[in-house]
């Protein structure tokens, strides 16, 4: 990009601006200068949904999340849990991409444990922290009960994701209480976010607590006064209904 | 090497709403202006269409649209005497990144601080004696009388919809009666209430109190402002906060004034491009430009005959700490200035659950809401309970993002079957009574450079130093308990108090209301900036943003923020240009 192209040097009210040198090439993008609002087709960044071929992963550790988030948003009688929403998809898809690797984190170190009220301090970005804390719970669960995490009853399971959580069962070299927080929060987002990302599959969840989805016009429904309003949810997709295949 | 780039009359560092604010004044003026801003170009229609703005996952928890604290971020440590650590990703604050800034990701709710906190150490020291020791408050060295035409302008610039509660000393009915005179009524009625706002309404009055609709910048209709930008009605779909509005219909510098700007000839916006630091000149009492990088990672010099720093005030005290500019606050000796003041907010809430009826918090917007004021500022009686300020008590409906938003009752666990089933039990019937808390300064609490950790261009963090201080904890346990009895008069089945209680914590949301570190004053000996907001150390270097509070009131800032930018600008324009040099001789 060249500069100035066709720059119009206003005189200015008070001071006289002289040039110096003008700059062969400026990388950051130039608007303005009474050219208007740079819009151009398909410039818009639509969401980064990941892909199948992002799988991260093994599938030792597949089945061992799978059976994590199985306890955490169970499958009982009053509705789907984490395995009808299908969060082991969405969570390989999120570790696999930019969040697994930390790539819009501060990563840089030292390293140090800090209080409760400085936050994620592993040294080791998301998809790390899962891949470690994944390993020793296993050797945890093999050396306890001589199986991996997913062939344990859900009693033994919970058991155990409680242990970690209460901070009763560590791990060496990463911390199990920062691993339950984090898959603990990523199983909800897997569980609540848009069906775009992987999880929440056919909106299972929306329908299950109600939540219309991204609908943006609810003018007609603002008096409601506190009767409930029964709206279809809709994803950023559509809905189902709206296919012709439906 | 550093490319020299031609001269111009006026840069900004950063473009969110200051930047547009002092833009639009100086090009209008006929200066030629230069705004750099570090993120990206981002506008209404590609950016933030309605086809996929309605993502959470996105928007806040992978937060598209905030700083990447990989660029950089801030350390922090509750005390002195603890070692600051990153914040490896943003959690209680967002800081705002490209084009429109925080500009583009706030709720709406656009507040007037209150005449006293312009004179909060004079007000409350003639009616309640000297202040305590080690807090440090102090007058802005602008009053509300000055502001008020400029609160008035971009009330008209963003539409703001409201009722007002002193019409030039009129108090009117269903307005706030403690607010300062207001030369004009707002342009806009308020927004619908829906059903948690009118529960809170009728408790509130049951209790004596006076509730009024919160200022919104989400439209109750079709609005035209004095730029001739058109904003559109408020869907109420509860995407504002942490998003961006599509339907036009959230001001924000994107829907208020950029289009305005960028067809003027005399601005000219940078975008990927962050500034390093304020250079001077060699004897010290001016600016003589900044030094910036590009994506290509080239360093351009760019001088200007005015440097205006309209970035977040995070990141305006680090340039002035990293551009040797003023004296950085030393919290031992109590002296120097840059970095002094941060604060912060302080909030606590009730959330109502309700059996039979539905809140349906997902039918929302940013600023849709009532508060009461009797409990702010200086509205009540503080004697005999050692704490000065206040803070607001408001229902709002902003969003039912069911990521973020799944109240539980207490007692239910974190996890499990009786999570999940609460968690469906309670998602459409609950709403909450929150309480806006001020955050009064204090000697121990300020920013500095942080000696261990750097950015990706090698350049020290920003380290805060930050706790709640014994004034915010006697004013939220004075104040939560008036919310928690709002609360149970609006006929939930329970409700559960959140108090604020235990140290500031870094992590969960809370809100972007930083403050400080740029403070503004009468004395060169205690702040940063004079009360036109221009350093008093370099005459042509003038500072925006809530960094300029010197302590922080019980409202959101924005409204104020922009007041001060409008203040500012235009002793730029009627005074400095006729005569360039100190605005108030120290």
């Amino acid at each position: 990009m060249s500069f100035p192209t066709r720059r119009k040097i206003l005189k200015s009210l008070l001071f006289g601006g002289t040039a110096i040198a003008a700059p062969s090439a400026v990388f950051g993008a130039i608007y303005g200068r009474g050219e208007g609002m740079p819009w151009e087709p398909l410039k818009g960044q639509p969401p980064y949904y990941g892909t199948h071929e992002d799988w991260f992963f093994t599938p030792d550790e597949r089945e061992a999340v799978a059976a994590i988030c199985a306890r955490l948003i169970p499958s009982d009688g009053d509705g789907p849990g984490a395995v009808e929403a299908d969060v082991i998809t969405f969570l390989d898809r999120q570790m696999a991409g930019f969040y697994g690797r930390g790539q819009h984190w501060y990563m840089k170190g030292p390293f140090r444990e800090g209080t409760a009220t400085q936050g994620y301090q592993s040294e080791h970005p998301p998809a790390g922290l899962y891949r470690h804390a994944l390993a020793e719970l296993d050797g945890y669960c093999r050396a306890q009960q001589d199986a991996g995490f997913a062939a344990l009853s859900a009693a033994q399971q919970d058991e155990i994701l409680k242990g970690m959580d209460d901070e009763e069962i560590t791990f060496d070299g990463v911390s199990a209480k920062a691993f339950f927080d984090l898959i603990l929060k990523n199983t909800i987002e897997g569980y609540f976010a848009d069906p775009i990302y992987g999880g929440n599959r056919d909106m299972v969840a929306w329908h299950y607590v109600g939540f219309p989805g991204t609908r943006y016009d609810y003018r007609d429904f603002v008096g409601h006064n506190g009767a409930r309003i029964d709206l279809p949810p809709v994803s950023l997709m559509g809905r189902p209904g709206w296919n012709s295949s439906e | 090497m550093t490319k020299q780039l031609p001269k111009v009359d006026v840069i900004l560092v950063g473009f969110g709403w200051t930047g547009a604010i002092y833009a639009e004044k100086l090009t209008a003026a006929g200066m030629e202006v230069l705004a750099l801003e570090r993120g990206p170009w981002r506008d209404t229609p590609k950016d933030f269409a309605t086809t996929f703005a309605q993502d959470e996952l996105r928007y806040y928890w992978r937060h598209g649209m905030f700083q990447e604290a990989s660029q950089s971020t801030v350390t922090f440590r509750n005390n002195g005497a603890q070692t600051a650590l990153p914040m490896r990703h943003w959690g209680s604050f967002l800081p705002g990144n490209g084009v429109g800034g925080s500009g583009v990701h706030w709720n709406g709710q656009t507040y007037r601080f209150l005449p006293s906190d312009f004179v909060a150490k004079s007000h409350n020291e003639e009616r309640y004696g000297p202040l305590p020791e080690g807090m440090t408050v102090q007058d802005y060295g602008v009053t509300y009388e000055e502001l008020e035409p400029h609160f008035d302008y971009f009330e008209k610039i963003c539409g703001i919809c409201g009722t007002a509660g002193n019409l030039r000393g009129d108090i009117r009915k269903g307005g706030n009666p403690f607010e300062g005179p207001r030369s004009d009524d707002y342009p806009n009625p308020p927004m619908q209430m829906t059903f948690s706002q009118d529960r809170f309404e009728a408790s509130a009055r049951d209790m004596g109190l006076n509730p009024f609709p919160v200022p919104s910048a989400n439209m109750s209709r079709a609005y035209v402002n004095p730029l001739g930008m058109q904003l559109a009605p408020c869907t109420y779909c509860g995407f504002c906060e942490k998003h961006g509005c599509g339907n036009y219909s959230k001001s924000s510098p994107q829907t208020t004034i950029i289009p305005v700007l960028m067809k003027r000839e005399n601005f000219t916006l940078r975008t990927d491009s962050e500034v390093l630091s304020v250079e001077k000149s060699p004897d010290g009492t001016r600016a003589t430009g900044v030094t910036y990088i590009d994506t290509s990672g080239e360093e351009f010099f760019q001088p200007a005959e005015v440097v205006v720093l309209c970035a977040y005030p995070l990141e305006n005290t680090r340039l002035m700490l990293l551009s040797d500019i003023g004296t950085p606050y030393d919290p031992q000796t109590g002296e120097g200035v840059v970095g002094k003041n941060y604060c912060y907010q302080v909030m606590s809430g009730a959330t109502v659950f309700y059996d039979e009826e539905y809140t349906n918090g997902f039918v929302g917007a940013g600023a849709l809401g009532m508060a009461v004021d009797e409990y702010n500022g200086d509205n009540f009686d503080h004697s005999g309970l050692g704490f000065i300020g206040g803070g607001y008590i408001a229902c709002y409906t902003t969003n039912a993002r069911p990521i973020e938003s799944h109240p539980v009752p207490e007692g239910v666990p974190g996890w499990g079957s009786e999570w999940k089933q609460s968690v469906r039990a309670n998602f459409l019937k609950t709403t909450t009574v929150g309480v806006h808390g001020a955050s009064m300064a204090h000697r121990s609490n300020y920013l500095d450079l942080d000696p261990t950790y750097t950015d990706r261009h090698g350049r020290p963090l920003l380290r805060m130093t930050y706790d709640f201080t014994l004034n915010d904890r006697r004013l939220t346990a004075h104040i939560t308990p008036v919310a928690e009895e709002i609360a149970r008069g609006m006929g939930g089945r329970e409700v559960n108090v959140a108090e604020r209680k235990g140290s500031y914590d870094s992590m969960p949301y809370q809100t972007t209301h930083n403050t400080g570190g740029t403070i503004m004053g009468t004395d060169p000996q205690t702040s940063v900036c004079n009360r036109y907001c221009q350093s008093w150390d370099l005459h042509n270097l003038f500072v925006a943003g809530a960094g300029l509070f010197p302590q922080n009131a019980g409202y959101n800032p924005t409204g104020t923020v922009a007041a001060l930018a409008y203040w500012s600008v235009a002793a730029i324009i009627d005074q400095y240009m006729a005569d360039p040099g100190p605005l108030v001789q120290a």
